[in-house]
């Protein structure tokens, strides 16, 4: 799983360039322009992303550094 | 007059938390710098996003957005939906770590010890410091010039020559004082304190000026049928190799020494896991209202007479001011203006403790060494260099006409193109002292000489080959860095096992 989220990043930076978006200016529910509307569904797919990192891909820590005000 | 009044009403209230938050303040420098390493999840990620928008995310995406069009959301702000939390996650946390082991407080404590350099902060601290200046000046410049737009015409004869406007050097003084007072009050526990609630703030205002302009201009769709089609798509508006540079800018979280800082007050690793969640959520609802606005003043007409809302040839930096000014009421407009105030004071107030507490501990203390000063005079003089830095701040926004979005770009551009230092420190065991001294120096010398080319910040469409110029300037960096530490001795077995233990 660990490998998936990884891989799923990767892809998302990958989707970000939008290059083959064929933008014509279309307003998505008459209200977002469509190259606006694609970067907001990206930006919720990065929220999830972070998700599966937090989830599955979270680093170990030494007991010192995991413990949970100093003095 | 009555947006003027309420804005007031607000910088009582964040005096008022500030007094409060001082009262909690126990006196000692880790307490004032660090807040004792005890920040949980909820306000370490509102303390975390509150530093990262400024009025660069408001004021700055709402005129770049008039100005170049849709793309301005695409090329800073889903990207950094990615990359923020990137950089949290493969910087700060390990940043975080190696802190709370090894009693780091700053950036530069961390790069000396790991480079096994006294002098390397004497390099780092005045290219800091002088990364922060036009970042601080960003927020000054944007509070002054929303202030100025909403304000037009309330005090006539106190401001003759501003059209009746409370003046933006007015407005940048005032806000610079009601934030030094409550840093001075409790140190970065006062700042996270004051982020948390003017991130709640600037978000909610953001939206009540999003629904009341869009009502006011006939409902969304009629608002976006105003806007001009040219700027709806990204082509003839931004190359597609200047939109991919642009990725290497929101890699500058990971330099911000205010954010190193953040990192640290964190109480756990767990902290950090709400922050790389909703960072993203966060930034979309922050920056979307802005950008809509900002699309919608390029074609926008005034509902009764038919006029632009935007006179031709009107500022960038005016056009959040002016749509909230013209088309809400006295007190919505005071209430989004407040909002807006919020969102440049919770990053000025994490800016101001960050170039405090370097000053303190990476020139005072690592100069006369721990001994020589009492925890109060430390204090004392993080509060007497933050004022010295506010001031001459201050004074370059009585001269500065620049854009707000470029020129927090070119700040943005210097920190990120200094990313491969960080990265390299945590993650390459061959990383040296010659090659760190070798990437900043680099690194330094390449911003220098392309912002001055640039006619310092004035050329907004200035490139380097058609990408933007973070491009050289990070891998100026990080070629110097990697060549000359290949050809120098790798650190010693003691500083590798200081840094680079196996995790248990």
């Amino acid at each position: 799983m660990k490998t998936l989220a990884i891989a799923f990043m990767f892809v998302l930076f990958v989707l970000h360039q939008d290059f083959w978006l064929k933008d014509n200016g279309t307003l998505v529910l008459g209200i977002v322009p469509a190259s606006l509307a694609y970067h907001m569904a990206f930006t919720l797919l990065a929220a999830i992303g972070w998700y599966f990192m937090v989830r599955f891909a979270w680093p170990r820590f030494t007991d010192d550094d995991e413990t949970e005000a100093e003095s | 007059m009555t947006q003027t009044i309420i804005v007031i009403i607000y910088l009582v209230l964040l005096l008022g938390l500030g007094y409060l938050s001082g009262r909690l303040f126990r006196g000692n420098s880790n307490d004032f710098f660090v807040a004792s390493r005890s920040i949980g999840p909820v306000v370490l990620f509102m303390s975390i996003f509150g530093t990262t928008m400024t009025a660069f995310a408001m004021v700055g995406s709402t005129g770049e957005s008039f100005r170049v069009g849709v793309a301005t959301y695409g090329k800073i702000a889903s990207s950094s939906a990615l990359i923020h939390s990137a950089c949290f996650f493969m910087v700060g946390l390990p940043l975080w770590a190696l802190g709370k082991r090894n009693g780091f407080h700053t950036q530069i404590e961390f790069f000396r010890s790991r480079f096994e350099s006294r002098k390397i902060g004497y390099l780092l601290f005045p290219i800091l410091v002088g990364l922060i200046i036009p970042y601080l000046l960003v927020g000054l410049m944007g509070a002054g010039s929303v202030m100025q737009g909403v304000t037009r015409g309330a005090f006539p004869d106190l401001f003759s020559s501003t059209g009746g406007a409370v003046p933006p050097w007015l407005t940048a003084l005032v806000i610079s004082c009601v934030v030094l007072y409550y840093i001075f009050a409790g140190g970065v526990r006062s700042a996270a304190w004051a982020n948390t609630f003017q991130t709640v703030v600037f978000i909610i205002m953001g939206f009540i000026a999003f629904v009341t302009i869009s009502s006011k201009l006939g409902g969304m769709q009629v608002a976006s049928s105003m806007i001009d089609t040219a700027k709806t798509v990204r082509s003839g508006n931004i190359t597609e190799l200047q939109f991919f540079s642009y990725c290497l800018i929101p890699l500058s979280v990971g330099m911000f020494p205010h954010l190193f800082q953040n990192c640290l007050t964190a109480k756990s690793a767990r902290s950090f896991k709400l922050t790389l969640i909703a960072h993203p959520l966060a930034i979309m609802l922050t920056w979307i209202p802005c950008i809509l606005i900002g699309l919608w003043a390029t074609g926008a007409v005034m509902p009764d007479g038919g006029t632009p809302v935007i006179p031709e040839g009107a500022s960038p930096n005016a056009v959040l001011g002016m749509m909230v000014g013209k088309l809400t009421t006295p007190i919505i407009g005071g209430l989004v203006t407040a909002g807006i105030l919020a969102a440049v004071m919770s990053s000025l107030d994490s800016q101001f403790v960050a170039v405090g507490t370097m000053f303190t501990k990476d020139i005072v203390v690592h100069g006369f060494g721990a001994d020589r000063f009492s925890e109060k005079q430390l204090v004392m003089l993080a509060r007497g260099f933050i004022c010295f830095i506010v001031l001459v701040t201050y004074l370059f926004t009585l001269v500065e006409p620049r854009q707000v979005f470029s020129l927090g770009i070119w700040c943005f551009s210097g920190f990120a193109g200094l990313f491969p230092l960080v990265f390299a420190s945590i993650y390459w065991k061959r990383a040296t002292k010659a090659g760190a001294y070798a990437g900043v120096i680099g690194g330094a010398l390449m911003w220098l000489v392309l912002f001055q080319a640039s006619g310092f910040g004035a050329d907004k469409e200035y490139s380097i080959g058609g990408t933007m110029p973070v491009v050289p300037i990070f891998f100026t960096c990080a070629i110097a860095l990697v060549v000359v530490s290949l050809f120098t001795s790798a650190p010693s077995q003691t500083t590798l096992d200081k840094f680079f233990t196996k995790k248990s």
